[in-house]
């Protein structure tokens, strides 16, 4: 009963893997559950498709395994030959119209789906965040509010954040799963979408759209607070002042070495038009350095010291002079310490 | 010239046999063993991108070098093997199922052969000159126009050298089926397999054009300085994206339509009766391939083309699981009453029933645009096309392979092992794939090198990676099949009890395929002569002399001068010096197209005393 | 019954180039091939069309074009391709001296219609600094209508060739099918220019 085996052997994979699959991936990182209006949009899709499609398989294998149990040649039976069936009109029209109509049922909360999505008319009545994609991270600049940040971006719960996404080199693709799906990021013109948190929490975003050898090492975070604590986040990451001296010796000697060792020339904290590299303003806060590694002094110090190590083909690696692992420590010291605001991804729920 | 009677050769001729010939069928064992090394190597790429995605924060290879292993194995797997081991079934085979004694062109078929061999070398040289092409097998432009070294140059002087030659196999195809079919072979009476591979090369003709443009835009930027892609110039990158589409989305179904007409064919002779619905199997094709190029951009989704655009190619997708869905249908109904037997050819056409339409089913589901929002360049995606493309194209060549092995190779592939190998590489192929679609969702993009601690992605990729061990031993389990196959007993002209032409003449057929041109008198001939007469094809002339073609070194050196052009085109940019090559072989390659026209070439005829004394 | 005999038969068959199996394919397969470049030039008409205004500060389609010489090219191609006609016409017709007179103008025109498009790039070279690497505007345009200048280049190679060869050996049923293909791949070109005639050159004086 090879065909049966056969389908028995599939049964067990899905339910398997089914299993496996209960906790249906990484809150806050898996499609699955959907934590953003966009997002749901999405999951209504993915889950209407999926029973559709389903039915139409479970028919196909029905037939499939009928066919096999019923017609498989049995002994003494190798010269019998069958009655040679030219076909049959009704059932060709039968296994047309039902799958044009299965195809209707599809597409057109599709199309419905996909106007709602598109549809930045009323943008100008909402917050506006422009994103810059570059080779291995994310540049955010609130151009209300005329702030900017990197890695972590901070919006507010329970409205639509509409974000303007354009590349600085080659296409990324900017990609928060719970919240939205993802849109490229191009660098000949500027793409438009929304993002929609239901509940405060810190998200993960990725790249999704290859773009280098660390195109896998281009994370970055959504961090989702109510609107209260985002003005006041807001307010702190204006009235930060960059050039505030630092309480402990070490973290001052570390920020004249930010400055001596040409840091400053990319790095700019507090508001700065120009952002070369990443916009250093609350990295005391942040949930992950350099968008992946955990944010210990360690890592901080193992990157300032040889970033290519840690991110293949990363544009900061020889662009300043060599540091020492000590003098790594100090300027590690000084940008630990940089915390503008109390809204703080813990705040958020991490 | 090769000679009737059987006689030992030394290696030597045999090679020059090889390298010199024009006939279909020796054609035929030249792709499949091209398309069956670059398979391995392909395969061996898609085992070191597993290991690598075996655990998180993995360092088995270098970034760079994964990058070079998922470029390499997609485009050698599509164009270096999947491609050329279709067009060796379709050379095998197709003459011989329309009463043909060769192509059209057997000039142009050795030529395109030796181009797909040149390029495919060409390409792979670049692992040992500096690294392989490492920006997908998709190269968009912006990220392909940086990269440095050569890598990229050679993904377009080896894909423009291999293409070109697919290119002129298609146009072959297309003229041998309109102009060649023995009298008595309606278009109505041609078995799917002709029917499916006649469609598939007005895809090709039609499709790869638009990559032709997408690689020289693409070189000219790289190599000298033009602006199509740099937007600091005013180029656009998305227009790579939909002239690489427009070639891509047509390329799948260049895939896979010859295999469905080659289980059209398995289907219908295993199980003693004739295909369900052949006309309705003919339009579902043609209506396919037509489809297939109106919906290019549901592989561009997410690049901000709007709403209106979206929705477009998005109902044109799903509309494509309309007809494919009609010959699910049709194919089970072919069974149904039917008297089936499980060779092990039939195995791999019923292991590709849920399997491609699984693939199908997550066809339509990518075609959701919305949907897509989440599943594009996720491993969904991943999963979506290997489950067509494996559970479809390659599951369809291991059926292909054991079903004609006898009439390309007058042996018969052991049945016992090739059962073995179905059933180790359908459990690895499902263990691989079928998590991938839960990975994609939980946030897994693609060609990604590493994935971080932490995501819940464990799990799923070491038991994809254990499906991949899996398939690999199928795979090699295949292999040694062949070659204890290489002592087996000869085959005869009917392994099968088959129903269509080619199984009229003896396995492997006499190099001119047919004494006399057949006469055909309706579907599936030779069932009906075993049915309604004595068994054996009626001819449809009178024995006379036979005209053949004569075998020619023209094809082998013409690759040979774009190959070595290849280089000068690539080098030329780090040394003038290199303007050497790139001329001479051009040259050269001209010089030989001249030769090939200035030089009569009429063949020669087998005279007829000759074919009364040769065995039917 | 030999090779020779066959293609040389004693009386020419009306539509010599489809006499023969041979020719019957190389008619059909060059028909194909046909298609193929249509969709090869429309790929390049897709991208000059996206890219055209992307002139990096340089000059512009309304400014560049001078139309004058460009439909002077126009009037050589056409009448080119007119001349084809009469060649095949008369070969049709078994008359090999007024083919090869007819096919020597129409390489003659086609040498005028290159001369013409070479003289109008190295006018926008020196005059406008207009070339393949000033902008995405410029890359697409000597691209598109570069590559129809390359198929013109190769076309005439192609019918030299043929005239050479076949100068000694009079028509039969071996070359009338080789000269009917490149007939048809003429037209083919001529086509093509018109329709770069009308997408560059009008519709980009008009803007």
């Amino acid at each position: 009963m090879k065909g049966a085996i056969g389908k028995i052997k599939i049964a067990f994979l899905f339910a398997a893997t089914a299993l496996f699959l209960a906790g249906c991936g990484k809150e806050n990182l898996t499609a699955l559950v959907p934590k953003g209006s966009s997002a749901q949009k999405s999951m209504d899709l993915i889950i209407l498709t999926t029973v559709v499609m389903t039915l139409v398989f479970i028919v196909v294998m029905i037939l499939f395994v009928v066919v096999l149990a019923r017609y498989r040649r049995k002994k003494g039976q190798e010269d019998y030959i069958p009655e040679q069936v030219e076909g049959n009109k009704t059932l060709e029209i039968v296994w047309t119209v039902i799958p044009i109509i299965l195809v209707l049922i599809m597409a057109v909360p599709t199309v419905v789906y996909t106007f709602e999505l598109a549809d930045d008319s009323k943008a100008k009545d909402h917050i506006n965040i422009s994103v810059k994609g570059n080779q291995y991270w994310w540049h955010f600049d609130y151009t209300d509010d005329k702030l900017q940040t990197s890695q972590d971006l901070y919006i507010p719960t329970g409205e639509k954040v509409f974000i303007h996404l354009l590349s600085n080199d080659v296409t990324h693709s900017f990609w928060v799963p719970s919240i939205a799906g993802k849109m490229d990021v191009n660098p000949e013109n500027e793409n438009t979408m929304y993002l929609e948190a239901h509940e405060e929490g810190v998200y993960w975003g990725k790249c999704a759209e290859f773009c280098g050898p660390s195109h896998s090492l281009m994370d970055f975070k959504v961090i989702a607070v109510s609107p209260d604590k985002y003005k006041q986040w807001v307010k702190d990451m204006k009235e930060m002042d960059p050039k505030e001296k630092p309480e402990t010796t070490v973290a001052q000697e570390g920020q004249k070495l930010f400055e001596e060792k040409s840091c400053i020339a990319c790095h700019a904290i507090g508001p700065s038009p120009v952002a070369v590299g990443p916009n250093l303003t609350d990295f005391g806060n942040r949930t992950k350095y350099a968008g992946i590694l955990e944010p210990t002094k360690e890592n901080l110090v193992n990157w300032i010291v040889d970033p290519e190590k840690e991110k293949p083909g990363n544009k900061m690696t020889g662009k300043y002079p060599n540091v020492s692992k000590e003098e790594a420590g100090k300027i590690a010291e000084y940008l630990m310490q940089i915390k503008p605001s109390s809204v703080t991804p813990e705040t958020a729920g991490k | 010239m090769s000679t009737t009677a059987t006689q030992k050769r030394s290696i030597g001729a045999v090679l020059w046999d090889y390298m010199t010939t024009i006939d279909h069928k020796k054609i035929a064992h030249l792709y499949l063993i091209g398309g069956g090394f670059f398979f391995i190597l392909g395969g061996l790429e898609a085992v070191v991108i597993r290991i690598q995605l075996i655990k998180p924060d993995n360092d088995f290879i270098s970034a760079g070098l994964y990058n070079q292993m998922i470029t390499m194995h997609g485009t050698t797997m599509i164009f270096l093997a999947a491609m050329p081991i279709i067009l060796a079934l379709m050379n095998a085979v197709l003459p011989l199922q329309i009463g043909a004694r060769d192509v059209a062109f057997p000039f142009l078929n050795s030529l395109g052969f030796w181009l797909f061999m040149f390029g495919g070398i060409l390409l792979n040289c670049s692992w040992f000159l500096g690294g392989a092409p490492d920006g997908g097998w998709t190269s968009y432009a912006s990220f392909a126009l940086t990269s440095p070294g050569h890598g990229i140059d050679f993904y377009v002087m080896g894909l423009q050298i291999a293409g070109a030659g697919t290119l002129m196999g298609g146009i072959n195809f297309l003229v041998t089926v309109i102009n060649m079919r023995a009298p008595g072979m309606t278009y109505m009476r041609m078995p799917l397999f002709t029917w499916a591979s006649f469609i598939t090369s007005v895809l090709i003709l039609f499709a790869f054009p638009a990559l032709t443009v997408a690689l020289f835009l693409l070189m000219f930027d790289r190599m000298f300085g033009s602006a199509f892609f740099d937007v600091t110039m005013g180029g656009n990158s998305v227009i790579w994206q939909h002239l690489f589409w427009i070639f891509g989305h047509p390329e799948v179904y260049i895939l896979i339509l010859p295999v469905f007409g080659l289980f059209s064919d398995l289907f219908s002779t295993f199980s003693k009766k004739r295909l369900f619905g052949y006309t309705a199997m003919v339009f579902a094709t043609m209506l396919i391939a037509f489809l297939g190029f109106m919906v290019w951009a549901h592989h561009m989704f997410t690049v901000g083309l709007g709403p209106v655009a979206n929705s477009i190619f998005a109902i044109g997708t799903m509309a494509i699981a309309v007809p494919t869905g009609i010959k699910i249908f049709n194919w089970l109904l072919t069974m149904w009453g039917g008297n089936i037997k499980i060779t092990a050819a039939m195995l791999w056409a019923l292991g590709f029933i849920p399997s491609f339409t699984i693939g199908g089913m997550t066809g339509v589901m990518l075609g959701s645009a919305v949907a897509d929002y989440q599943y594009h360049d996720t491993y969904f995606v991943v999963a979506h096309f290997h489950y067509v493309i494996v559970g479809g194209t390659v599951f369809g060549v291991f059926a292909g392979l054991h079903y004609w092995w006898p009439k390309m190779f007058g042996r018969i592939l052991h049945e016992g092992l090739g059962k073995w190998t179905f059933w180790l590489f359908f459990i690895g192929f499902h263990l691989t794939f079928f998590i991938q679609h839960f990975l994609g969702l939980m946030g897994m993009p693609r060609r990604y090198w590493v994935f971080l601690e932490g995501q819940e992605l464990d799990l799923g990729n070491w038991i994809s990676t254990m499906g991949a061990f899996l398939m690999s031993v199928g795979v090699i389990m295949f292999l040694i099949n062949v070659i204890i196959t290489i002592k087996s007993p000869k085959a005869p002209a009917d392994p099968w009890d088959g129903r269509t032409l080619e199984w009229a003449i003896s396995s492997p057929p006499k190099f001119y395929n047919f004494k006399q041109l057949p006469l055909i008198r309706g579907l599936d001939p030779l069932w009906i002569e075993k049915t309604e007469g004595n068994g054996k094809i009626p001819p449809a002339e009178p024995l006379d002399d036979v005209h053949m073609p004569n075998n020619t070194f023209l094809p082998f050196l013409m690759s040979l001068g774009f190959f070595v052009a290849g280089f000068g085109f690539i080098y030329q940019t780090d040394h003038k010096l290199m303007l050497l090559p790139l001329y001479i072989g051009m040259a050269f390659a001209l010089g030989c197209m001249a030769v090939r026209s200035f030089k009569d070439d009429l063949g020669y005829y087998i005279k007829k005393e000759d074919l009364e004394r040769e065995a039917d | 019954m030999s090779h020779e005999d066959t293609l040389n038969p004693e009386v020419m068959p009306n539509e010599p180039e489809k006499a023969t199996l041979e020719g019957k394919n190389k008619f059909i397969g060059l028909w194909f091939f046909l298609g193929g470049e249509t969709v090869l030039f429309a790929s390049l008409f897709g991208t000059y069309l996206a890219l055209k205004n992307s002139t990096n500060n340089g000059p512009d389609t309304q400014e560049l074009y001078g139309l004058g010489l460009v439909f002077l090219m126009t009037m050589i191609l056409l009448t080119s391709s007119l001349t084809s006609v009469y060649a095949m016409y008369h070969m049709k017709n078994n008359d090999y001296k007024k083919m090869q007179l007819w096919l020597a103008i129409t390489a003659v025109l086609g040498l005028g219609f290159l001369a013409c498009e070479l003289y109008e790039f190295a006018h926008y070279i020196t005059e406008y600094g207009f070339t393949f690497r000033s902008s995405a505007f410029g890359s697409a345009f000597y691209t598109l209508v570069g590559f129809h200048g390359g198929h013109v280049i190769f076309g005439l190679c192609w019918l030299i060739s043929l005239m050479i060869r076949n100068a000694k050996r009079g028509l039969n049923l071996y070359n009338a099918p080789k000269f009917n293909s490149f007939s048809l791949y003429w037209h083919f070109i001529d086509v093509v220019w018109v329709f770069i005639f009308t997408v560059v050159y009008l519709m980009g004086k008009v803007g």
